[in-house]
């Protein structure tokens, strides 16, 4: 089944010197054991390529069923020296949010409809 | 014994809700209330007040909100922690001390100081600090002569020790945001400097309350689920000697305090969620469990944290140059192809007329601007152009300023929104961490009653 993230999961994302962050939250296990090998650094490196200049990295947050990216040089420079119209991040989080998966069968029980 | 402090915050940053700390009051309930006035260019901007008038330098909100609020908080019982003293605690204190007099009240205020070190820094060098750029490893050399501030990040201590001087408000500059919470948690139930999952307990609590609302449903993924975020509450902890904590807010609120509204501001701003550095102690912030206690009530404990580090981060801000932003608003049809060829004709007369610039950004709101590369849904029927330029001479920003408006009848048709006048260009003040051994920081803290 064919889901965008934002079906199941929820993010949160704010920026650190010239990178930002996205972390990335779920609320139910099965699904952030699926996310470990699904979204990956190439994955979500892939879909925010045009805004992590200098890439993705990963932590996990097994406690929170929480996954944390770190996107490098996302905010042309950051702080005040940035052009950007986003040059904290503060929409990066929704960015990863739009990212389309091809969820396995055994989890599409926790697919949520979202309002149109 | 089980003793329960209640700890609220009402201001995430300069330009929060005015009200919101107002209510926070009026409700009551809770011991000490936490305000965040501070971020890295604030500091700058009050340097160079403090430079115009030695009794400017400090967050004037704060002023305008005791008048609002000091009555209460006396008779509640409430005590105020804050950043508001900006690079002048003590002429934050005498605004204060005026405010108390006007409304016939006595107030003790606590003054925290040491963390400005503006005029400290060629003492601090030769003490063999080293100030080389903490996330570039650049020489301090590019900025050193064009400085406009300098501050640390001190620790809570501070904060904990004019709390337990009996000061009724606290007044800092630049400690740790989540440091506030801690502050009084350190005083009211006595932790030590090398209480470490405490004090990592009590930092995460000033953590997920130091933004305001972004814990109790602003921010959220699903704000749809959201109810009354009109009315939205801001945050309660409601901390126990033991490090446990209950992140909530006062019924009758609007706004929801779910797991997944606490989770989403714990992951903000979050680097390595293993070892998150504050100057009181580093947090693990993989330690803990979250659960959903009641409607509105998030339970926190497990909180693991490790020694601190040798360093405080120092916060320096700098003259970088100058830049300016324009804005045209481009209709359909063929809005997004039309946006890019107004883009083009400005580019082109800007450097017809001699302009260069450092830096230039063209950008296409109502298309992409927040999200390049992921590719719009549908076809925009209006695009905001943007545009923006930078460079280390005031002259081409200013130039940049004035080859706007022109294309509204120069250029393609069906643009407009070209409101507020031409584009100024504004001083760029840039921000430089670094690191300075503890050891040649010293804190102070001075206890006086105010008002009559």
């Amino acid at each position: 089944m064919r889901v965008r993230l934002e079906q199941i999961a929820w993010a949160r994302s704010g920026d650190k010197g010239p990178n930002s962050n996205a972390g990335v939250l779920f609320r139910h296990e099965p699904l952030y054991r699926w996310a470990l090998d699904a979204l990956s650094v190439e994955v979500v490196g892939a879909h925010l390529a045009g805004i992590a200049k200098g890439g993705v990295t990963r932590h996990e947050m097994p406690n929170l069923l929480a996954l944390n990216f770190i996107l490098h040089d996302s905010l042309g420079g950051g702080g005040s020296e940035s052009l950007l119209n986003d040059a904290q991040g503060k929409t990066h989080g929704q960015a990863l949010l739009r990212l389309e998966v091809e969820l396995p069968a055994g989890l599409e029980a926790y697919v949520d409809r979202l309002p149109d | 014994m089980d003793r329960i402090v209640r700890i609220a915050n009402g201001q995430g940053f300069w330009g929060d809700s005015v009200d919101a700390p107002v209510h926070l009051v009026e409700r009551g309930g809770i011991d000490f209330l936490t305000l965040d006035y501070l971020a890295e260019v604030t500091l700058s901007i009050m340097q160079r007040q403090r430079l115009k008038n030695p009794q400017a330098g400090y967050a004037r909100d704060f002023v305008e909100l005791v008048e609002r609020i000091l009555p209460a908080c006396l008779e509640k019982k409430i005590r105020v922690v804050t950043n508001a003293g900006g690079v002048n605690p003590r002429a934050c204190r005498d605004a204060l001390g005026a405010v108390a007099a006007r409304l016939g009240a006595r107030v003790r205020i606590g003054v925290v100081e040491g963390d400005d070190i503006l005029g400290r820094v060629a003492e601090l060098e030769a003490a063999g600090a080293d100030f080389r750029n903490l996330e570039t490893g650049e020489s301090f050399d590019r900025v050193r002569h064009r400085l406009s501030s300098a501050n640390v990040y001190i620790d809570s201590f501070g904060l904990a020790k004019a709390l337990d001087q009996g000061a009724q408000i606290v007044l800092a500059g630049r400690v740790s945001d989540p440091g506030l919470a801690l502050g009084p948690l350190v005083h009211a139930f006595g932790w030590g400097r090398e209480d470490w999952d405490l004090l990592a307990a009590g930092t995460l609590a000033g953590h997920v309350t130091e933004c305001g609302a972004q814990c109790t449903g602003g921010n959220h993924s699903r704000w749809w689920e959201v109810p009354d975020l009109a009315g939205v509450g801001y945050p309660v902890v409601e901390a126990r000697p033991d490090g446990g904590f209950v992140v909530t807010k006062q019924p009758g609120t609007g706004g929801m305090v779910t797991r997944e509204t606490v989770a989403e501001q714990i992951l903000y701003e979050m680097g390595d969620p293993r070892n998150y550095i504050s100057p009181d102690v580093r947090v693990d912030f993989t330690s803990f469990s979250l659960e959903e206690e009641t409607r509105d009530r998030v339970r926190i404990q497990g909180v693991r944290g490790m020694p601190a580090t040798d360093t405080y981060k120092v916060s320096f801000s700098y003259q970088a140059g100058w830049k300016a932003h324009g804005q045209l608003t481009v209709s359909g049809p063929r809005a997004r192809l039309k946006a890019a060829r107004v883009a083009e004709i400005i580019w082109a007369r800007l450097a017809a007329a001699g302009c260069r610039f450092a830096h230039t950004e063209t950008e296409f709101l109502g298309v992409d601007s927040c999200h390049p590369g992921i590719g719009a849904d549908a076809e925009a029927r209006e695009v905001v152009l943007r545009l923006g330029v930078r460079d280390a001479d005031a002259a081409p920003v200013e130039r940049f300023g004035k080859e706007l408006a022109p294309v509204i009848t120069n250029g393609p048709p069906g643009i407009t929104g070209f409101a507020g006048g031409r584009p100024k260009p504004q001083e760029i003040i840039a921000y430089w961490p670094a690191l300075v051994p503890k050891r040649l920081i010293k804190t102070s803290v001075h206890v006086e009653e105010a008002g009559v």
